[in-house]
């Protein structure tokens, strides 16, 4: 037990770096990033299927379905391998997971606005409607104002998600928490520490995030 | 004012089949007067009221309204929805603003009136409802009664040239069916052409000039309060008086 312990301790000693710098710097851009732009495809999903253009709609419903559908695993493997072929660029290895990691949150994205969109009472629209609003005032001044405060926590909760589920990047080498555990055991031999040192930075960050949203979920409520 | 011609409409519900809610409406509100809609619920009142303003749309029929034909796909609804205030029975008051927002923010948004003007005429009509102190509160600190008579404020400040209540008093505590009721008695009294579906018999038989009794999706008897209530000559009129309290 003491041997774990003084072992840990000289990993940390050495390589901090590559868990604290690297690691969780790599984690929390590859999260960011993936929510971001997650966040802004996940609308136009949403348009999509909320559309009154029926061939739009099934599209949308289509990879929305096959993307929840299919492990996270192979999304990644398929676009490490797919996005340079589509590209007449080089791109980096990072580049290509970060895109499959955005569709893959688009799409849970997506139907966290439109749940939100449409856990909103329907008389509010035709109250607003009923005064003369037309659709898209009546979507704009009364329907997401008050969707914004069902998505966001579920937002929050999905960049949660997104950083355990960047763990799965290190397949390919890139760089954030879990590649920075393949790198220190390959030298060290150390395995059980390594995933000691790494659970627990994981598990940091995740109870922080979530602890955030929870407090600004509770701000949004205390605001009614 | 309003005219309907044959209209009628059906819903289909999953794994019920289609229900045919109206067969069949016509009818005539004439500018100024006031109409109160009576009948077994499931006759079609609140789908016949939706209608008029197009919250529904009807399947086949025609609705005019001040001399318009709205039910034609050219018009504009938008436009004449302006004109038809609506009452709903769940005040459908929008909670995320405030109580002088949710009256200005249509008049200002459609460009009937500035921020300035608004903002004065919401004041006026607070007062005249007995709201003034809570203009700057949110929907969520009202009482039943006072979210009703919010959301009666909120549709006049569009200044409609009628208002169409949807059992404006069934969702509220007994205590609180008083306040919203004087509220629309002041308002008729004025002159407002109104449809009213209601279930209150002894308010509709005060205030109306006209009694519609709706049933089975057709109008089954229009008379004035006094000859319906007193000598009610559809057999179905009779019937479902002798079972309401009043």
């Amino acid at each position: 037990m003491i041997e774990y312990f003084e072992n840990i301790v000289k990993i940390l000693a050495q390589y901090w770096q590559i868990f604290v710098l690297k690691g969780i710097g790599y984690t929390l851009l590859l999260s960011a990033i993936t929510v971001f732009f997650g966040a802004i495809l996940g609308v136009f999903l949403c348009l999509g299927r909320m559309s009154r253009f029926k061939p739009l709609n099934w599209l949308v419903v289509a990879i929305v379905e096959v993307v929840r559908g299919t492990p996270i695993l192979l999304q990644l493997y398929v676009g490490y391998f797919l996005v340079p072929k589509l590209l007449p660029f080089t791109v980096s290895d990072f580049f290509s997971v970060c895109v499959a990691l955005i569709i893959n949150s688009a799409c849970y994205v997506s139907e966290v606005f439109r749940s939100g969109i449409q856990a909103v009472d329907k008389g509010q629209t035709e109250a607003a409607r009923s005064l003369g609003l037309n659709a898209s005032q009546t979507m704009s001044r009364i329907v997401l104002p008050q969707a914004i405060k069902n998505i966001l926590p579920a937002l929050g909760n999905e960049f949660v998600m997104i950083v355990k589920e960047t763990s799965l990047a290190s397949t390919f080498f890139i760089g954030e928490l879990m590649t920075s555990y393949l790198i220190v055991k390959g030298r060290t031999y150390l395995t059980m520490e390594c995933l000691l040192i790494v659970g627990v930075l994981y598990f940091v960050l995740t109870f922080i995030l979530s602890k955030g949203v929870g407090a600004f979920e509770r701000r949004l409520k205390a605001h009614d | 004012m309003i005219r309907t011609e044959n209209l009628h409409k059906s819903f289909t519900i999953e794994g019920k089949g289609t229900l045919h809610v109206l067969r069949g409406v016509n009818e005539h509100v004439a500018k100024g007067e006031v109409v109160s809609i009576i009948g077994p619920s499931g006759g079609g009142k609140s789908t016949f009221l939706r209608c008029l303003n197009l919250l529904e749309t009807p399947e086949e029929g025609k609705i005019f309204f001040e001399g318009v034909e709205i039910t034609n796909s050219k018009v504009d609804i938008n436009v004449h929805r302006q004109k038809m205030g609506m009452v709903f029975q769940h005040f459908n008051v929008f909670p995320h603003l405030s109580v002088k927002e949710n009256i200005t923010l249509a008049p200002v948004l459609l460009k009937k009136k500035t921020q300035a003007e608004a903002d004065d005429m919401a004041m006026e009509l607070l007062n005249r409802v007995g709201l003034a102190d809570k203009v700057d509160e949110h929907p969520g600190r009202l009482s039943g009664g006072q979210k009703q008579r919010l959301a009666i404020v909120r549709a006049l400040a569009m200044e409609p040239d009628v208002m169409l209540f949807d059992e404006p008093t069934s969702a509220l505590d007994p205590e609180m069916v008083g306040e919203v009721l004087d509220v629309i008695k002041r308002l008729v009294k004025d002159g407002m052409t109104s449809v009213i579906v209601t279930h209150e018999m002894g308010f509709a038989r005060e205030v109306s000039d006209r009694i519609l009794f709706m049933d089975e999706g057709v109008i089954a008897e229009s008379a004035k309060p006094e000859e319906l209530f007193a000598h009610p000559q559809n057999p179905r009129t009779k019937e479902f008086l002798s079972k309401v309290l009043y």
